[in-house]
């Protein structure tokens, strides 16, 4: 089965979904979609950094994305510039440095288009087995933490004066954002990863009742965005990791075509 | 009542202090609570009220001093502001069970008590100031805490919203035998049931009874003739109907609010906010 590359495309993509669903209603939440490009953008640069030391690229991507999310973390304890303007500095700077890396790799040619908008169609049985793995992992403990993840969320005072503990919650979630980017690269690419954690997280928003069903609905609406993209793609030739985000954005669209509170809520009830 | 005695001691602080680089936030701050008792902390703008409530809470560690906390105490906490952004889709049942397991009759139970149940599957953005209050005050309730704390729990409710809602705080006092350490949300209505009452500017600048704090010279100082004056306390009565909206009619000719006190309470509002 998976020997067509357009189904190892579909399984590949359908798995990332899933994953990227539930964490990126955690992106939406709080507020941290600029936070997730910024991380995305390193990922350049952990690639760049992979090769010139002959690491394996999926863990390279890993710590970079981690220790940007580290050195953001630091930088805000300094209290000096906002977050908005560190992120700026760190989203753009990881992604010219990593450029300029790129440019000195002499012994080995990297696909550049490739890092930044992906390449669906060229994923390897390998490349499944490591989103499958590690989409597992990422959803145990999201199922995990769901608790103090969402409390810390609604509120960390809150939190923390009811024993759980924010701090904690806020780490792992940014260890859980750089290992969703280190698989989803090779799949849609540095400039497009957060879309997926975005836009199918956006969609739920008002077809759902509760967080675990904003979270569910969004994993739905990011595989029915990879195999709907993908099969535009392949209909009508177009870049598969791009028309899987366009596919996203028209599922977002309809979405918008339900007003606020018309399925859930007390004006759902009472008209 | 005597379920309250003996008094068991849940949290106390000694010469607390917290600094912030140079600026000490508050300083050589003590009190303790016990069960069943209402600490009421009031003082002016920045006086640390909310620092001193999330030492005990333990959202912030003292720079200096000590607080000994009851082995295994349980807080309840029912924050200063609490928005809900509308990207977190979150029913009212749903919020009761943020931070702990609770089933669904224990849900019922806890917003029943605080005339909340009819909203029960409501969106808690789609809640009046009222309304959400008591829902968080079911909220912190579910855990069934020996400590609650309740910053400015008024705040935002109007006048008859308020006096409902200190209603209601009595009412779990009495019901939980808890102890309930609140910030008073503006510095004219203190709860007459409150316990002690510590006016804070900074460090402790007056305690006692709410009368006794009401004539001390040092609260007098600090807010002025004016603030001193339109100082009045909420006495119960059962001069009020609660309705299945959460709203309270309340009988005009039996409170005993001072007039003075409410007609003024619009214009210091700003001494409230800490």
């Amino acid at each position: 089965m998976l020997d067509d590359f357009f189904t190892r495309a579909l399984v590949a993509g359908v798995g990332l979904a899933l994953v990227t669903g539930p964490l990126g209603c955690f992106v939406v939440w709080r507020r941290m979609a600029y936070f997730g490009d910024t991380m995305a953008h390193s990922a350049l640069l952990g690639v760049a950094l992979s090769f010139m030391l002959s690491l394996n690229v999926t863990l390279g991507v890993f710590a970079v994305a981690a220790l940007v999310a580290g050195a953001l973390i630091v930088l805000q304890r300094q209290a000096t510039l906002s977050t908005d303007a560190l992120l700026g500095i760190l989203s753009h700077s990881t992604l010219a440095v990593g450029l300029v890396l790129v440019g000195f790799l002499t012994t080995v040619r990297i696909d550049l288009m490739g890092f930044l908008f992906g390449d669906i169609l060229a994923v390897s049985v390998a490349d499944i087995a490591v989103i499958y793995a590690g989409g597992a992992a990422i959803l145990a403990v999201i199922a995990f933490a769901w608790r103090p993840l969402l409390a810390s969320t609604v509120s960390p005072e809150l939190a923390e004066a009811e024993g759980l503990r924010p701090e904690a919650a806020r780490i792992v979630l940014m260890i859980l954002m750089a290992s969703v980017i280190a698989i989803a690269m090779k799949l849609v690419g540095v400039l497009l990863i957060t879309s997926l954690l975005i836009i199918p997280a956006a969609t739920a928003r008002r077809l759902s009742a509760t967080p675990e069903m904003m979270a569910g609905i969004a994993a739905l609406l990011g595989a029915v965005a990879v195999i709907g993209g993908l099969y535009g793609s392949l209909t009508w030739d177009t870049a598969s990791g791009p028309s899987i985000v366009v596919m996203a954005l028209v599922v977002f669209a309809l979405s918008l075509l339900v007003p606020v509170g018309y399925l859930f809520g007390r004006k759902a009830h009472h008209g | 009542m005597d379920a309250r005695s003996p008094k068991e001691t849940l949290i106390s602080l000694e010469n607390v202090a917290v600094r912030r680089g140079a600026r000490a936030l508050v300083s050589g701050i003590g009190f303790s609570i016990a069960r069943g008792e209402i600490v009421t902390l009031i003082g002016p703008n920045g006086s640390g009220k909310s620092t001193t409530a999330k030492v005990v809470t333990g959202v912030i560690k003292p720079t200096s001093g000590e607080v000994t906390r009851r082995a295994g105490l349980k807080i309840g906490y029912v924050p200063q502001k609490l928005t809900i952004d509308w990207t977190l889709p979150l029913t009212v049942k749903r919020l009761m069970t943020l931070t702990g397991h609770f089933s669904a009759s224990e849900i019922a139970a806890a917003l029943e008590a605080v005339g909340a149940r009819h909203l029960i599957d409501a969106a808690v953005q789609e809640l009046s100031g009222g309304e959400f209050q008591r829902v968080l005050f079911a909220r912190a309730m579910i855990r069934k805490p020996d400590l609650m704390v309740l910053d400015e729990p008024v705040q935002g409710v109007d006048f008859s919203g308020e006096l409902a809602l200190y209603e209601l705080i009595r009412k779990i006092r009495d019901t939980t035998n808890c102890g309930i350490l609140m910030i008073s949300h503006d510095l004219h209505v203190v709860m007459a049931e409150t316990d002690t009452v510590i006016c804070l500017n900074g460090h402790v600048c007056c305690r006692g009874t709410p009368e006794t704090v009401k004539s001390s010279p040092e609260y007098q100082q600090l807010l002025g003739d004016r603030g001193a004056r339109a100082l009045a306390f909420y006495q119960h009565h059962h001069d009020h109907e609660h309705h299945a909206d959460g709203s309270v009619h309340v009988h005009e000719h039996s409170h005993e609010i001072s007039h003075e006190g409410h007609s003024k309470g619009h214009s210091h509002k700003g001494l409230g906010h800490a």
